[in-house]
C-alpha cells in the first residue's frame, strides 16, 4: 500500500505526528522498532513547561502547552495530567531579579505568572528550606505521565485510520520510502524521521547527540509538594557548557511520591546509574527540601535527551534528502513540544498555514555542514 | 522455645522470634502483609534481600525495608509505608 506519509519512531513526537496526520485523514504509517512511548519518552519527567530563555523555544513551548491544555480532558486518567503549575525558585536577590526578567519575557508571550516573596513561598510550599528568597509561579504549566500519553496518541491515530506498527525496525531510507529490517519496502512521498536519539543511525549527518540524565523516585511518605519545583539556576544547567551538571527539579506524583531530577552529561553513553551523580542529585534536592532526609529512594533510572548544537529541535525538510523530513532533537523538552511539533510539521508537509514561524527549527540551518552528506 | 522479644505492630504488642528480620517476624506472627499498594491491595515481602521493596514498613517512625532490619525489643512497626 502507498501512504501519504511514513513516520519513523513511536516516541511522544512520532505518536503526536501520526495522530495529527491521521485525524486529517492522511494515509499515515507509524513504525516503532521497540514499544510505543518507550525510549526517552518513558524515561522522562513529563513536565509540561514554558521555557523562555530562547525566543524560538518560548514560541514552541507556549504553543505546545496550550495544546496540552486542550487535549487534557480527552487523556485517559492513567496519563495523570495535572495542572500543578511550575514554581521557579530563587535562592537570593540576584535570582529574584532573574525571576522578574522571566516574568516579563513570559508576559510578552501572553503567559501569566506571579512573583512570590519569601513569606509567600513558605505558605505555598511549606516543605522548602528556610532562607530561600522567593520565586516565580507559572500556574498554567502542568505535568503528564509521558508513556501513557504517547500510547494514547498512537491509539487515537490508529482509530482514525493510521497503520501503527510496533516491533518494526526501519533499516534504511530509500528514495520514496523505507526498507524494514525484514527487507520489505514501504513507500510514501514523505518520510518523517522522528526517532529521537537514533536519527543519526538513519541519516549520519543529522547533528543529534545523546545527553544522559538521571531521575529518582521516592516512596510515598514524601513531604507534601504542590507545584513542580525547579531552581532558577536550571537553565544554566540545561543550556550551559558541555560538562556535567545537576539542577534541582522535583515533581509531586499523585501517589504521594516525589520524582527528583535531574542530571546532564554528554560523556557517558551507557544506561547505567552512576552512584556519584545520583548522590549529587539527592544532595541538591535536599538543599531545597530538607525533609527528604528520611525518605527511601524506590528506583533510579537514566535516559538520553536528543540534543542539537543550538538546543533547538529539528523540524522540517532535510535538504540533503528530498522527501525526508525531520522531527527530532527535542532535547529535554520533547514531551512538552511534541504537540506543537506535530502541528508545525503537518502544516509544512501539506502546505497549510503555519501555526507559528518555522524558520528557527528548520534543519536547513545545519545544511552548510551537511551539503556533501546524505 | 527459641528466645522471643516484644515489639508493637500497628499499636498492638506481640511476641516474635528474637533472631530474625522484621519481615520474617511479621510473617511468623501471622501478618500476611507489610503494606498496601495505592489501590488498597495488600503487599508482602517477596525477595527477602532488599531488591523488590515490597517489605517496606515504618520502624520507629522511619521507613525501612523489613527484610534488611533485625527485630529489636520494643520496636514500633507500622504497616503504612
Ligand atoms: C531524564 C529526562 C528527563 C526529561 N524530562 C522532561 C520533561 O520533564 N519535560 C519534557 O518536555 N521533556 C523531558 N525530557 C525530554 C523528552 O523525554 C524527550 O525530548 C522526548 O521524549 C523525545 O521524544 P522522541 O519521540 O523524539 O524520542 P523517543 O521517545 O526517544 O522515541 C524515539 C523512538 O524511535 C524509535 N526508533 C529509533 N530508531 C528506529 C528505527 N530505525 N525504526 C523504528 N523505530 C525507531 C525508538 O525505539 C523510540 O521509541 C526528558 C528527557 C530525559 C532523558
Ligand atoms: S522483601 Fe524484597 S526488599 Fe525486602
Amino acid at each position: 500500500m502507498n501512504f501519504d506519509a511514513i513516520v519513523i519512531g513511536g516516541g511522544i513526537v512520532g505518536c503526536a505526528i501520526a495522530d495529527r496526520l491521521a485525524r486529517e485523514r492522511r494515509a499515515v504509517c507509524l513504525l516503532e522498532r521497540d514499544v510505543l512511548g518507550g525510549a526517552a519518552t518513558a524515561a522522562s519527567m513529563g513536565h509540561l513547561v514554558v521555557l523562555d530563555d530562547d525566543p524560538a523555544e518560548l514560541a514552541l513551548s507556549a504553543y505546545s502547552c496550550a495544546r496540552w491544555r486542550e487535549l487534557a480532558p480527552q487523556l485517559p486518567a492513567a496519563a495523570e495530567y495535572r495542572a500543578t503549575g511550575t514554581l521557579w525558585i530563587a535562592r537570593d536577590a540576584a535570582e529574584m531579579a532573574e525571576a522578574a526578567h522571566k516574568q516579563r519575557r513570559l508576559a510578552a508571550a501572553g503567559i501569566a505568572s506571579e512573583l512570590v516573596d519569601e513569606a509567600q513561598l513558605k505558605l505555598c510550599e511549606p516543605a522548602l528550606a528556610p532562607g530561600l528568597a522567593g520565586g516565580l509561579r507559572v500556574p498554567a504549566d502542568a505535568v503528564v505521565y509521558p508513556p501513557v500519553a504517547a500510547a494514547f496518541l498512537a491509539r487515537r491515530a490508529a482509530a482514525a485510520g493510521a497503520d501503527v506498527r510496533a516491533g518494526v525496525n526501519v533499516r534504511t531510507l530509500v528514495d520514496g520510502g523505507v526498507i524494514l529490517a525484514d527487507g520489505s519496502e514501504l513507500r510514501a512521498p514523505r518520510v518523517i524521521v522522528a526517532n529521537g536519539c537514533a536519527a543519526p543511525e538513519l541519516l549520519c549527518s543529522v547533528p543529534v547527540r545523546k545527553r544522559k540524565g538521571h531521575l529518582l523516585i521516592t516512596t510515598r511518605l514524601a513531604p507534601t509538594v504542590n507545584h513542580q519545583l525547579v531552581e532558577l539556576g536550571y537553565i544554566q544547567s540545561a543550556h550551559g557548557g558541555d560538562g556535567e551538571s545537576v539542577a534541582f527539579n522535583v515533581q509531586p506524583r499523585p501517589s504521594g511520591q516525589l520524582l527528583l531530577g535531574s542530571t546532564r552529561q554528554f560523556d557517558d553513553l551507557s544506561c547505567e546509574v552512576t552512584p556519584r551523580l545520583l548522590a549529587r542529585l539527592v544532595e541538591r534536592a535536599q538543599a531545597f527540601l530538607p525533609g527528604l532526609g528520611s525518605l527511601t529512594a524506590l528506583r533510579a533510572w537514566t535516559g538520553f535527551r536528543p540534543t542539537t548544537p543550538d538546543h533547538r529541535p529539528l523540524i522540517g525538510p532535510w535538504p540533503a534528502r528530498p522527501g525526508v523530513w525531520l522531527a527530532c532533537g527535542h532535547e529535554g523538552l520533547g514531551v512538552t513540544t511534541a504537540l506543537g511539533t506535530a502541528d508545525l510539521l503537518a502544516a509544512q508537509l501539506f502546505d497549510q498555514p503555519l501555526p507559528f514561524d518555522a524558520a528557527p527549527y528548520a534543519p536547513a540551518r545545519f545544511a552548510a555542514q551537511v551539503s556533501h552528506a546524505a | 522455645m527459641p528466645p522471643e522479644l516484644c515489639v508493637r505492630v500497628d499499636g498492638v504488642e506481640i511476641q516474635v522470634p528474637a533472631e530474625c528480620s522484621v519481615a520474617a517476624a511479621l510473617r511468623s506472627a501471622g501478618f500476611s502483609s507489610t503494606r498496601h499498594s495505592l489501590d488498597g491491595t495488600p503487599r508482602a515481602a517477596c525477595c527477602g534481600m532488599g531488591v523488590c521493596f515490597e517489605c517496606r514498613v515504618r520502624i520507629d517512625g522511619v521507613e525501612r525495608l523489613g527484610c534488611l532490619v533485625r527485630v529489636r525489643e520494643g520496636m514500633e512497626i507500622s504497616r503504612d509505608a
